[in-house]
């Protein structure tokens, strides 16, 4: 046995010298030594690049890797027309495709891909995805009527909405007084942001689910934003009866647009996905999905940064802001800055984009 | 059934993908097993990692409540609310992150995968996206942690005497849906794997052995060095065997085993019609290894392949 080769793995380019070329007896083996030293220069720079991402690489081994790569795999095509030596062939095979991983990786890190979804990928994305919004949309309004008629029909369906708790002030027949209780402010702001962080993970839960449901076909989506927006409507419905809606609306705009509009987002997420699914076109349906996927995964990582807002405005601001007014100014200059962000703000796509 | 008789594991788990320059490579898919591994290892490196944080979190708040002397009633001071928002983010934050970051990595995996030794890549060739990467972790919310939290507090609430009607039962059966997708398709995806068009598979790790036709009796002129007698085989000897023959001979020199190599020396010598000697098996195995080859590759070069002992 020959002693392990120690200096592949630390220098720099530095291989042993493999055996006598001309003490091979088979071509294949004299084709294989010809060439072992560039495969291990390969092996060494991909082994590198695995390790620590590319700050390591030295600048010629990273201009060599394409033509080191392609020497590999045209390597292995010969290899596999002229030698029988097993081993040989599955290293070939093993190293062509962990150098095809490298170079033919993900182009950027998690940092990067961050950067250019907030500027223009998550708009972009929104923007490919109107038709299911519109859908969506619709069926949120329809959800809201739908609450308000059922409540107003039948009272008993607003306790079958709104499960009875103790201590709930927000139920048929409650006064004035206590309705408008409910939407005063806090005094301080202590324990605000403890309510805010469980505002979250409750609120991006939902998103969530309404997004993953899509994959039924999309229709627990749509199911999901109807019973949503009914609450909505029975809300709504029970403030209209003592006239006070327009301080409801007020106090919900708040921090609703932006939380609506996540919802809404998620639920045309979901609907993208479930409708790749139930109509995929030319494509077949596990390339359909998987196109489709993707492009409602960047909306939805938009969606958590809608809601992390969300909670924000609903922790502090709607409990400390008095004032019909000035919570329409909020809510309003939210919803403002969301719709001119998604469907005003267009900057040009990176020229190499390969989101498709 | 007129189904072909079951392959081996690890040929079923064999998939091939194409490669810009249009070069078929062999891939393996991760067998089931080693991706639950791999989710159970990177899960209890999470939850280490948080319970590790929380109770450094806990023994600094714990120091500034002694030194600022305030009762536990009172205790919602700002720095103390600050460490319980903190907290809440870093687990959102370790949660998405670690397996976000580490996908998009080099080597697409997470630690967990890495020490079982698979990583994610795109189905059939295309490049990994962070999409991909994005839409495969957040379903993987929904498939598992999601039902499993629902049914835990669900089995908390049935025992402490509530009803939960049927609630219970649409959870598990969620639950199992999701948990059984992988054994319902042909790649073993999950269903975030469908939607991300991504599948999870092994990892190369092949070292290069060494040239067998440069060591002992397999070179040109070489002789045994035990006997210093040199063998030479016979068109006809040559011709018994195949590709596959060949290919386990070179199996058997490299991981040499005397036992083995005597057997493999002796059913080889009674198939060419030679007598078996004793004590020179290497040598003899080398040399007729080394010009087996060397045939066989002569006549691969003019189009004459020969796949086994019987074609």
């Amino acid at each position: 046995m020959k002693a392990p080769i120690i200096s592949s793995w630390f220098g720099r380019g530095t291989v042993a010298a493999p055996p006598d070329i001309e003490s091979a007896a088979l071509r294949s083996d004299r084709f294989r030594l010809e060439r072992e030293g560039e495969w291990r220069r390969l092996e060494d720079i991909i082994a590198r690049m695995e390790r620590g991402g590319m700050r390591r690489i030295a600048d010629e081994d990273l201009m060599a890797l394409p033509a080191l790569y392609r020497t590999a795999t045209s390597s292995l095509s010969v290899a596999r027309e002229t030698s029988l030596d097993a081993a040989t062939l599955s290293y070939l095979e093993a190293l062509v495709q962990r150098a095809w991983f490298q170079v033919y990786g993900p182009r950027m890190g998690f940092v990067r891909w961050l950067r250019g979804f907030l500027l223009g990928g998550w708009s972009r994305a929104v923007r490919a995805l109107w038709l299911d919004i519109c859908i969506a949309l619709f069926v949120m309004v329809a959800g809201t009527i739908v609450g308000w008629l059922l409540v107003a029909q039948d009272e008993a369906w607003y306790y079958r909405l709104f499960p009875a708790s103790p201590g709930e002030a927000r139920v048929p027949g409650a006064s004035r007084e206590q309705l408008l209780e409910v939407l005063a402010t806090e005094e301080n702001a202590s324990g605000l942001s403890a309510f805010a962080a469980q505002l979250f993970s409750n609120n991006s839960a939902v998103c969530i689910l309404a997004f993953a449901l899509g994959f039924a076909f999309g229709i627990p989506s749509l199911l999901l934003l109807v019973h949503n927006m009914a609450l909505l409507g029975a809300l709504l419905w029970l403030y209209d009866g003592q006239g006070i809606m327009v301080e409801l609306a007020a106090w919900l705009s708040v921090h609703g647009t932006t939380e609506l509009f996540g919802i809404l987002l998620s639920g045309a997420a979901g609907l993208h996905i479930g409708r790749a699914m139930a109509f995929p076109g030319k494509l077949p349906v596990l390339d359909a999905a998987g196109a489709a996927g993707r492009r409602a995964a960047v909306v939805m990582v938009g969606v958590v940064i809608m809601m992390i807002v969300a909670a924000v405005l609903e922790a502090f601001p709607r409990q400390l802001v008095e004032g019909t007014q000035n919570r329409f100014m909020i809510g309003g200059t939210m919803l403002l800055f969301w719709l001119s962000y998604f469907f005003l703000y267009r900057p040009a796509p990176p020229a190499e984009s390969g989101a498709a | 059934m007129s189904r072909k008789p079951a392959a081996p594991p690890a040929d079923r788990r064999a998939r091939i993908m194409i490669t810009p320059e249009g070069l078929a490579l062999p891939v393996t898919i991760a067998p089931r097993a080693s991706r639950a591994g791999a989710l159970i290892i990177d899960v209890m490196i999470i939850v280490t990692g948080l319970i590790i944080f929380q109770m450094v979190m806990q023994w600094i708040a714990g120091g500034l409540l002694d030194s600022t002397g305030f009762d536990l009633e009172g205790g919602e001071t700002g720095a103390f609310e600050f460490l319980i928002i903190l907290f809440a983010l870093v687990v959102f934050v370790t949660w998405y992150g670690y397996f976000l970051v580490q996908e998009l990595g080099p080597r697409g995996a997470t630690l967990g995968k890495r020490i079982v030794g698979i990583r994610v890549a795109a189905r059939g060739g295309a490049r990994l996206t962070p999409e991909a990467v994005i839409a495969r972790n957040l379903l993987r919310d929904i498939e598992i942690f999601y039902p499993l939290i629902t049914l835990v507090v669900l089995l908390v609430m049935a025992n402490t005497g509530q009803d939960i009607g049927i609630l219970g039962w649409v959870a598990a059966g969620w639950f199992a849906l999701f948990l059984l997708f992988p054994f319902f398709n042909h790649d073993s995806l999950r269903a975030g794997d469908i939607v991300a068009g991504t599948w999870v598979v092994d990892r190369p790790r092949t070292k290069l052995a060494e040239v067998l036709s440069t060591q002992g009796a397999a070179t040109a002129n070489g002789a045994s060095e035990v006997t210093g007698a040199r063998y030479d085989f016979g068109e006809a000897e040559l011709s018994v065997y195949g590709e596959k023959e060949l290919q386990t001979l070179e199996r058997m020199l490299r991981d040499a085993q005397p036992d083995a190599l005597k057997a493999v020396h002796a059913a080889i010598c009674r198939k060419i019609g030679w007598d078996p000697g004793a004590g020179d098996e290497r040598a003899f195995l080398e040399a007729f290894y080394a010009q087996l080859r060397a045939k066989l590759e002569g006549d691969m070069r003019f189009g004459k392949r020969k796949a086994d002992k019987h074609s």
